[in-house]
């Protein structure tokens, strides 16, 4: 292990970290403004030239907001429970890869932090986990309504996972892979996975929106049954890193989608560009495309919470596992016979 | 620097542990399990079982212990509303825990000092060699077990249901 290794690991591990917050952070902004956009509002417009600064004083006033810890919550616990969800949010970053390898003379730098064989399944690990952040913080905070709130959101993570991985399983029997870099290598230029996977890209998006908590799955933050659900007891800035590991997660999962069934840094004629731009302009244009399907989706995120309205909770577990699990075995099944007709013939 | 990891994360499992144990409120004792089977995923990938490790991670950080969270919380035990435990349920807790420990006494005395496993193949804990092994020479039991399970969750489905009558 030399110590350039060591550097280009941690320098683009800071680059990962820092692109994702600012990205979260813009997102509370994009949603405002696209949320004014689809209800013919102007939106936030008075922090610099078009409310481009508001992000810097919502966190600004995040800050300064008094800190309150309830007399009879767990103390220890309701500080754990933003950190833990901040920490989930970001680690899952770490087995995407942002681009083709850059070569700067004879070093070759691989633009993902670590590509382990298991990607996929390290993804969906950090996305259950993701789940004990709500529940520790609900629990610790002594509240009744934040209890509720907890508890719909462990069996709502539950419910969406199993779909989520039957999913993914299909996906996997046409890659052949399970390591997040070679599903994204193998669908170079036009072949991207959501051509051969539509009905599985359909099932892991509706999963994926599930798990993230957005809208119309956001039942554990169901203002009309349960004040605010589980950040109900928080003030200032852990209040704000609960609502702003939400928008890291729908980084996340944009990235995990776009990477995982829409070719991540693939584009049709790359090679051309590649050949003519070098090799450090190259993959960086690869990884300006990539953040393009990123924001796209993010935007689609956006574009579903302020169209439709939230599910009751009966709605939201019958979808889950009398229409989605179903559904999703059904593809797994359909995929391996096409796939077993394919290799006979 | 292995071997030191190592007794790092196992004197780390043991502590936490025994805090399962020791800890009064049962959230508490969830939440250090929780922790516990972190740092037994931290020895899976020591021995180079990638995804065993991730599959300890998943089911059981992921899901098993987020129900076992979920129930805890909905019970909401505490001192309060703990039911007071009579004499004899003492009784019998006590004289459980000395067969156990002469169990253990017993059962550790009969072992020697384990010489080190050397793996045929050290990467056999990666997925492709792992499923290989898994779908190839040991199909039959592979699926038996997963019959197995199956059995024990549609039992446990038909015992939520209460009979028509």
């Amino acid at each position: 292990m030399d110590i350039a290794f060591v550097i280009e690991k941690f320098v683009l591990v800071a680059i990962i970290f820092g692109i994702s917050l600012v990205i979260a952070m813009y997102s509370t902004y994009a949603e405002r403004k696209v949320a004014a956009f689809l209800q013919d509002r102007l939106g936030p417009d008075r922090a610099g030239p078009f409310g481009i600064l508001q992000p810097l004083a919502d966190g600004v006033k995040m800050f300064m907001k008094e800190e309150i810890i309830p007399t009879n919550a767990s103390k220890w616990l309701f500080m754990v429970g933003p950190g833990l969800a901040m920490l989930t949010a970001c680690i899952g970053t770490a087995v995407i890869p942002w681009g083709t390898p850059i070569t700067i003379g004879d070093r070759v730098i691989p633009l993902q932090v670590t590509d382990i064989n298991v990607g996929v399944l390290y993804i969906f690990g950090v996305v259950s986990l993701g789940v004990y952040g709500v529940m520790i913080g609900g629990w610790a905070s002594n509240n009744k309504y934040s209890l509720l709130s907890a508890i719909r959101a462990a069996s709502q993570n539950i419910s969406y996972e199993i779909a989520m991985g039957l999913s993914i399983i299909a996906l996997l029997l046409v890659t052949n892979s399970m390591s997040v870099g070679e599903i994204v290598a193998n669908q170079h230029g036009w072949r991207w996975n959501v051509l051969y996977q539509p009905v599985g890209f359909l099932l892991f998006m509706i999963c994926a929106f599930a798990e993230t908590n957005r809208a119309p799955f956001d039942l554990p933050e169901c203002e009309t049954e349960l004040i605010g659900g589980y950040h109900t007891e928080y003030s200032s800035m852990k209040l704000g890193f609960y609502l702003f590991a939400e928008y890291i997660n729908m980084f996340v999962s944009a990235a995990v989608m776009a990477s995982l069934y829409f070719g991540g840094y693939n584009y049709p004629g790359m090679d051309w560009v590649l050949a003519h731009t070098g090799q450090v302009i190259g993959p960086l244009i690869g990884t300006a495309v990539f953040f393009l399907k990123i924001f796209a989706f993010i935007f689609f995120f956006m574009w579903v919470r302020w169209t439709i309205p939230r599910f009751r909770y009966d709605q939201l577990m019958h979808l889950g596992w009398k229409v989605l699990i179903p559904l999703a075995i059904a593809n797994i099944i359909v995929t391996s016979i096409v796939i077993a007709v394919i290799e006979k013939f | 620097m292995g071997t030191s990891v190592f007794y790092f994360v196992a004197t780390l499992s043991v502590i936490f542990s025994l805090m399962v144990i020791f800890s009064k409120n049962p959230v508490h004792s969830v939440l250090y399990l929780i922790v516990t089977f972190f740092t037994l995923t931290v020895h899976y990938i020591l021995l180079n079982a990638q995804f065993l490790a991730v599959v300890n991670f998943i089911v059981y950080m992921g899901a098993i212990m987020v129900l076992f969270l979920f129930v805890l919380m909905l019970l909401n035990l505490n001192k309060d509303n703990e039911p007071l435990k009579s004499g004899l349920v003492k009784i019998v807790g006590v004289i459980a825990g000395c067969c156990l420990v002469v169990t253990i006494i017993g059962s550790l005395k009969a072992t020697a000092i384990s010489d080190p496993v050397l793996l045929k193949n050290p990467n056999l804990g990666l997925v492709k060699n792992l499923g290989k092994e898994l779908f190839g020479p040991y199909m039959l039991p592979f699926e038996l077990s997963s019959i197995l399970l199956l059995t024990a969750m549609v039992g446990a489905v038909l015992l939520t249901k209460k009979e028509k009558a």
